[in-house]
């Protein structure tokens, strides 16, 4: 099986840890090779959140620079800050509703301006699927599902082993009961943005 | 029920490598675990906390947070020579401080297996050093086992108990960060019978250290130490896989990289791969004859290089000629992890494998990306105690500090954190500093790391009549490693039995005379204790006493009243972020506003804003 090597990457809070691990879980469920690694610590404290994902028999938890072959961003300025994990054939997965860092807000430095944010990443990698991914999980009723709308996305243009039907039964079984609804509905609207892409 | 609770064998979950060390011990009977909290080991204490608050009725293992890492190593030493299997856990310098009675509990030997799992940090990601702890296992004669993920974690969590038993000593389970933050599949063995009561018989020529005793007791542990290698010859923990005429040496997680890297660059035919799985005692027989069967060798081991070293000493016992490398210019580095690219480029370069991978981008032209460095969070005690401080001390007083969340403190706009090198040094590098300059020093510690080693250094500067202030940020829990109870925490909320220790008691009992303690939200009267305090010739302690908000909304959650920026009334001082930096606030169009999302309701800044422009959400209507 060819190796897929999967980084996520976004805020602390926005739930990247979670969509990565329930990918791990659905690839076991599927009988697919997976490892999966987290950088835990500060995620709490707003900094950055890193984790890999890796379908297909490799052994490394870790995804090395210039060797991702998807990235799925939570934020736009985390999708610039990675892209030393691309190389020009990356899919590259990014919400576009910038999260600016404290840093912005009190002025210390300007956050990039979104159209050209894109246009740079267009630049310069393989295929880019970008879309505003909060606004799709506000509209499917949880705020934090994000990282569901991405896994969506994620699987209409991964071209992944795992079969989307254990990817749901998964979100569905990890899932607190009074948002399996909302999670289900973000993964399907981030299924429904992507394919369209 | 927990998955970690099956009963029975045969089912495969993907487990997060300290995870898999908490279904290891149960597989193993564990009956006694201690630890002290500690990235990237907390998981497995939060873990078997968590289960036994869930499941009182299922777990059978007698758990606590200890007050720091030596207690905890003593108190399982207590355990485990009174005959029960024990685990004890801490990160890498965790074992600094259990040091002392580690090195002589490899004399004494225990009762029954007793794993200590010491967690190392390759890279920092967030520790104080990168130290390699492979040394402990050199330094104290004890055996030590690396897996490289998972599911050998957990395999070797069981058989790091029955070999502890095989040879009455304690064995060290040594992990990095990405063995112990990994996630993969893991296949369960049935839960193991607990017993959970034993007998301690008396013997003072093994259990009393005086030195005729330890002459004798040092012998046995040498005798010990040739059990254990050859029990390290003969493990299938150390296996030769591949074949061909190049040989690679490797231990821990970078086995994966090695596996990955061979698989990748079509050498399995050429290479063979000793991976050292029961790394100390070294398989010395095995190596050599390992050495004889190849022509060339690289050694593949993060940090320092140990095997490399011992490797090398070895062929030149045995009067080998090989090349043998390890670290060095084009080679590996003794600082931070490696990747998977990384030990396949050194690979290749070494043994003249050719290898086209991907290139990477071109991104000398990125727009420049605002930093994103953590920050205490919205409504963070330690921010209103900051900024109190400042108030009275201005940016003259030297701030030594400690490690937690309030470290954070560094940066700026607080920027009050000059001096920190290890947990408990914020209270005894005051006196130090102090005396050596004659200016003011303010220092801060968090209540956990206060009582993990506060408490001595606070001790010292009373009876030697130091001159400075300490903070105590009293944030009634371990915040920084996950909200962990300590000794000062009321745990009643949280349903445990534990006996809640007086800070304020402590202290004065320690002989400081001047202690306040203040509320850090009620700002003007805590700029007045924190004068008076600081004009206080000698010791003086300042207990600011404010829960962690992350932690109390979890044990009681309660409504958010979040506060707003009356925009009539900001004439765009900007004090309130310039100040304070909280990261519910953010500029526009010159004023202040708040993120109604992120704001608590804290009312710090709505104290420091001289135009009383920030009120409740409500009160505004
Ligand atoms: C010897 C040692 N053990 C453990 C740690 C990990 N560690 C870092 S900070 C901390 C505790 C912080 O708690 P506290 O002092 O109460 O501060 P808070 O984070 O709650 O502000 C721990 C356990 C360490 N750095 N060194
Ligand atoms: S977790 Fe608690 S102590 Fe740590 S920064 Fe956040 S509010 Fe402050």
């Amino acid at each position: 099986m060819k190796t897929q090597r999967i980084v996520n990457v976004g805020v602390g809070g926005q739930g990247n840890l979670l969509a990565s691990n329930l990918l791990g879980q659905a690839a076991l469920e599927a009988g697919v090779p997976v490892v999966v690694s987290e950088i835990h610590g500060m995620a709490q404290r707003g900094g950055v959140v890193e984790s890999a994902v890796l379908l297909g028999g490799a052994k490394s938890p870790i995804v090395s620079d210039a060797e991702a072959d998807i990235i799925v961003s939570f934020e736009p300025v985390e999708t610039l800050r990675i892209l030393n994990k691309a190389h020009k054939g990356t899919l590259v997965i990014t919400n576009t509703r910038p999260l600016p860092p404290f840093t912005v807000a009190i002025g210390q430095a300007p956050y990039p301006k979104p159209d050209e944010a894109i246009k740079f990443i267009k630049k310069k990698v393989g295929r880019l699927v970008a879309f505003d991914g909060q606004e799709l999980a506000e509209k499917a009723k949880n705020p934090l599902s994000l990282n569901m709308v991405l896994l969506g996305a994620l699987f209409a243009v991964g071209e992944l082993p795992v079969p989307v039907k254990t990817m749901k039964k998964m979100i569905k079984q990890n899932s607190k009961e009074r948002f399996v609804e909302a999670n289900l509905k973000a993964f399907d609207l981030g299924f429904q943005a992507a394919a369209g892409n | 029920m927990d998955k970690l609770l099956t009963p029975s064998a045969g089912q495969t979950h993907l487990l997060l490598g300290n995870e898999a060390i908490v279904r290891g011990a149960l597989e193993a009977g564990v009956a006694f675990a201690t630890c002290y909290p500690g990235t990237p080991s907390s998981e497995v204490p939060d873990t078997l906390y968590r289960l036994r608050k869930e499941s009182p009725d299922k777990v059978k293992y007698y758990f606590e947070y200890s007050t720091n890492e030596k207690v905890a190593m003593e108190c399982a030493a207590g355990a485990a020579v009174g005959g029960l299997r024990t685990l004890c856990t801490m990160k890498h310098v965790g074992l600094n401080v259990a040091a002392d009675p580690l090195m002589t509990l490899a004399y004494t030997g225990v009762n029954a297996g007793m794993v200590v799992l010491t967690a190392d940090d390759p890279s920092l990601f967030s520790s104080q050093n990168e130290q390699d702890n492979r040394f402990y296992a050199r330094l104290s004669g004890l055996p030590m086992l690396e897996p490289a993920g998972p599911a050998e974690l957990k395999a070797m969590t069981v058989y790091g108990f029955k070999l502890s038993e095989e040879l009455g000593l304690p064995v060290l389970l040594r992990t990095t960060t990405r063995v112990n933050h990994a996630r993969e599949s893991v296949t369960f063995a049935p839960l193991g019978k607990v017993k959970t009561k034993a007998e301690f018989k008396k013997n003072p020529f093994r259990f009393v250290t005086v030195p005729a005793v330890s002459r004798q007791l040092h012998l046995k542990l040498l005798k010990s130490y040739e059990q254990a290698q050859a029990i390290s010859e003969a493990s299938d923990l150390n296996p030769i896989t591949g074949k061909g005429k190049l040989g690679v040496i490797v231990s821990g997680v970078s086995a994966n990289y090695v596996q990955d890297a061979l698989d990748d660059l079509g050498a399995k035919n050429q290479v063979k791969v000793l991976k050292l799985g029961l790394s100390w005692p070294l398989p010395e027989k095995k190596i050599v004859k390992f050495l004889k069967a190849v022509e060339k060798v690289l050694v593949v081991e993060e940090l320092e290089p140990i095997v490399e070293q011992a490797v090398k000493a070895l062929a030149q016992q045995n009067r080998l000629d090989l090349p043998i490398a390890g670290k060095g210019p084009g080679l590996f580095s003794r600082a931070y992890e490696y990747n998977p690219r990384l030990v396949r480029d050194v690979i290749a370069h070494y043994f003249g494998f050719k290898y086209k991978g991907t290139t990477a981008l071109k991104l000398d032209d990125t727009p420049n990306l605002p930093g994103r460095p953590p920050n205490l969070c919205p409504g963070c005690p330690h921010r209103a105690t900051y900024y109190a401080v400042k108030q009275v001390v201005g940016d003259q007083a030297i701030h030594p500090t400690d490690i937690g969340c309030y470290t954070l403190g560094l940066l700026p706009p607080i920027s009050m954190a000059d001096f920190v090198i290890c947990m408990g040094s914020s209270v005894s590098s005051s006196g130090g500093l102090n005396r050596a300059t004659g200016k003011k020093v303010v220092s801060f510690i968090g209540d956990s790391t206060f009582f993990h080693s506060g408490i001595t250094g606070l001790i010292n500067a009373v009876h030697n009549n130091h001159d400075f202030t300490l903070v105590i940020l009293d944030n009634g829990t371990t915040a920084m490693t996950g909200h962990q109870p300590n000794p000062g925490v009321d745990t009643t909320a949280m349903g445990d039995p534990t006996t809640h220790i007086d800070l304020e008691g402590v202290v004065r009992g320690l002989g400081v005379t001047h202690v306040t303690t203040i509320k850090p939200f009620k700002v003007r009267a805590s700029i007045e204790a924190i004068k008076e305090a600081v004009d206080h010739k000698g010791v003086s302690v300042i207990i600011s006493k404010e829960i962690c908000p992350l932690f109390g909304r979890r044990i009681a959650p309660k409504s958010r009243k979040p506060f707003q920026v009356n925009l009539d009334k900001c004439k765009g001082h900007l004090d309130c972020i310039n100040k304070v930096a909280c990261p519910a606030m953010f500029k526009e169009e010159g004023k202040a506003r708040i993120n109604p999302l992120q704001c608590i309701g804290c009312a710090l800044c709505a104290q420091i804003c001289p135009e009383n422009a920030i009120l409740p959400v409500k009160a505004e209507g």
